[in-house]
């Protein structure tokens, strides 16, 4: 008796009930094919929220002013009560931030000053610009801004107080639509500026609740002028060598400012926010989302194989006497155990295999906002699941027929 | 010498216990020889259908002993038997029994296989079992596209595929009408008459009178013990040339 063999009987066994056995296929079908879409799912919304932080600038911290919380850490907001003698945050500390002694990982330090809703007009058109920014030149590279067309300002033109401005996508299309802006004069909130560049998009716009294409960043000396008054900085955006030092410059920002604003015990009045150290609670946040999403999958999966088994016990029971003839013609109990496994594996891989072809194809699809990205390993584990389902739940219903006495089994109507 | 084909000693089988107790044979012993052909008589619960299923060992006595070619049939496995059945036992059904959705030539290729013969050898020996019943033009025909009689006669063709020691028939004829129950006797006749040990289980007298030796059984016992031909010779239709 060959293995062949059996596969035949299995088969010709399945093509008797067509209906019954598609059904049963589209039971793991659907389970398969959930645990791969929606981990790709999980998976998916978890790139796109790490893309989105990335093009806010990976390796790069924010020092902002606080009256409450500590320092060094980001987020803390809970240990104490006002400080009454805060010191905020001004160019002066910017700039004792870029010293190669004592903070050597700190590439750059870019004082930034914040407008928000600033009204600006180009001839008879007018937008309310969502974000003015005034800073130096190094803020471009910390905050991962890429100018796409003429050039970023320079030191000497933030020294000049130069009324020169770069505009976000958003910006240049409500504004000029299709006029070229670079050299344009544009009007804000009564002073002028000539625009010298356009910032290339950002890319997290349509994951973002903020349209971070709708800005505007001009030298801060300028904006101090115009926009906001000398006083204070909103915050200041830090650069690290690179991605790796992060932390190190994080303490050397803290060491710093902490001697320059005269501050000893465990309060403090800035706050340094890191960047990584957020992607790795949303990294952790969606890492939970993707395992709920899967385990509710697997569910479906078992719900499945239980179909399995439970179509493999009605075919037993219908094919008693069937049985119990090839037992008495000879059949050994292997052949007969073979033959029912065999059946119920080739139903549940049959239904693995459509079930991965109707994921894959579902996951080119956008699914609520999110484009799944599938998991190679999750394709790999749902098809051997269903391969294992077969086996297990097969099994028992194929040991019940190996074990029928042969006379019983004749004797069944 | 070689030993009989069936070789039966003092066999009882009981059903149930206590109240429930139902005793199908009390003590049965029988010899078959090699080449005969013995129809066994009874009305139902006399222990016929016990008798067939423990000479197709199907079902254990309770005691006593039954011999198979002189292999002792208790002392196997589960395993050993069903080697047993498949080389030594071809059975024949009352309901024919064939696997639905099969076609007449795989149904006989079927005890051929789980027997681990070659795909082509099989072909082969199916071809020729179903020459012999006269099926050769009906090999391609699964079982709902073939009469009753013609079903039966795939059967036949089954059970001697293995060329197996004994033929084991049980109410052969019992869902046939008459000129289908006409085809396969004249087929066992034949059969009977190249010298195949053929036991075959019948209320009929008319099927009882083609067999060379008729056994009646009453209350699971053998009361009638009547040979009709010699073992060694045709079967008493064949020598009376009403089969060719």
């Amino acid at each position: 008796m060959r293995a062949r063999e059996v596969l035949g009987f299995a088969l010709r066994g399945l093509g008797a009930n067509k209906l019954r056995s598609g059904l049963t296929t589209l039971g793991i079908l659907i389970g398969v094919a959930s645990v791969i879409l929606l981990v790709a799912v999980g998976n998916g919304s978890a790139e796109a929220v790490k893309n989105s932080i990335g093009s806010l600038g990976a390796g790069s911290l924010t020092v902002s002013s606080s009256t409450t919380g500590r320092g060094g850490g980001f987020g803390g907001q809970a240990t104490t009560g006002p400080r009454t003698q805060a010191k905020q945050l001004t160019v002066e500390d910017a700039e004792a931030l870029v010293d190669p002694e004592a903070a050597p990982h700190v590439e750059s330090a870019s004082p930034v000053v914040n407008a928000n809703s600033v009204t600006t007009t180009y001839a008879t058109t007018s937008h309310n610009v969502s974000q003015f920014i005034g800073t130096y030149p190094g803020y471009f590279k910390a905050a991962n801004k890429t100018v796409a067309k003429g050039a970023a300002f320079t030191r000497a033109q933030v020294d000049g107080r130069a009324r020169v401005v770069l505009i976000g996508p958003t910006v240049a299309t409500e504004l000029f639509g299709a006029v070229e802006p670079v050299g344009k004069k544009i009007n804000v909130s009564g002073a002028f500026f000539t625009v010298v560049g356009v910032l290339a998009e950002s890319g997290s716009a349509s994951t973002g609740f903020q349209d971070a294409d709708d800005v505007a960043i001009a030298p801060i000396t300028a904006v101090q002028g115009t926009l906001t008054s000398y006083g204070s900085l909103s915050q200041i955006v830090v650069r690290a060598k690179n991605a790796d030092v992060v932390d190190d410059a994080q303490a050397e920002i803290t060491t710093i400012l902490n001697q320059r604003h005269k501050i000893t015990g465990s309060t403090s009045d800035f706050t340094v926010y890191n960047q990584a150290s957020a992607q790795d609670a949303v990294a952790e946040s969606s890492r939970t989302f993707t395992v709920l999403l899967a385990a509710v999958a697997a569910i479906s999966l078992l719900v499945g194989g239980i179909g399995v088994t439970n179509i493999m016990l009605v075919t037993v029971t219908e094919r008693t006497r069937e049985i119990g003839v090839r037992k008495a013609i000879g059949a050994p109990k292997g052949a007969i155990l073979g033959q029912f496994v065999a059946e119920a594996t080739i139903l549940s891989l049959l239904g693995g295999v459509l079930g991965v072809l109707v994921g894959v194809v579902g996951s080119r699809f956008e699914i609520v906002g999110v484009q799944p990205v599938l998991v190679p390993s999750s394709i790999a584990l749902a098809l051997g699941v269903s391969v294992a389902i077969g086996l297990f739940f097969g099994s028992y219903p194929a040991n019940r027929a190996a074990n029928l006495r042969p006379i019983e089994a004749l004797r069944h109507e | 010498m070689t030993p009989p084909v069936l070789d039966v000693r003092a066999v009882t089988k009981v059903y149930g216990r206590g109240d429930t107790e139902v005793r199908a044979l009390r003590g049965v012993t029988l010899r078959v020889e090699q080449g005969d052909y013995v129809a066994i008589m009874g009305q139902s619960g006399s222990g016929k259908s016990t008798l067939m299923n423990i000479l197709g060992c199907l079902d254990v006595p309770t005691s006593g002993h039954y011999l198979l070619d002189g292999t002792d049939v208790g002392a196997l496995q589960e395993a050993q038997l069903s080697i047993l059945r498949n080389r030594r036992i071809g059975f024949i059904f009352q309901s024919f029994n064939l696997i639905p959705r099969m076609s007449a030539l795989a149904n006989v290729e079927l005890p051929l296989a789980y027997g681990g013969v070659k795909p082509a050898e099989r072909r082969r020996r199916a071809l020729a079992a179903l020459e012999l019943v006269g099926l050769a033009d009906r090999v391609r025909h699964e079982p709902n596209e073939l009469s009753g009689g013609q079903q039966q006669r795939v059967a036949v063709a089954r059970a001697l595929a293995t060329a197996p020691s004994l033929l084991l028939a049980d109410e052969p004829t019992g869902n046939l009408d008459t000129r289908s129950t006409h085809d396969v006797l004249d087929i066992l006749d034949r059969l009977s008459a190249a010298g195949r040990t053929i036991a075959l289980i019948t209320h009929e007298d008319e099927v009882a009178l083609r067999a060379k030796r008729v056994l009646r059984l009453v209350d699971g016992r053998i009361v009638e013990d009547r040979r009709q031909a010699p073992v060694q010779g045709p079967p008493p239709a064949v020598a009376s040339g009403a089969v060719g």
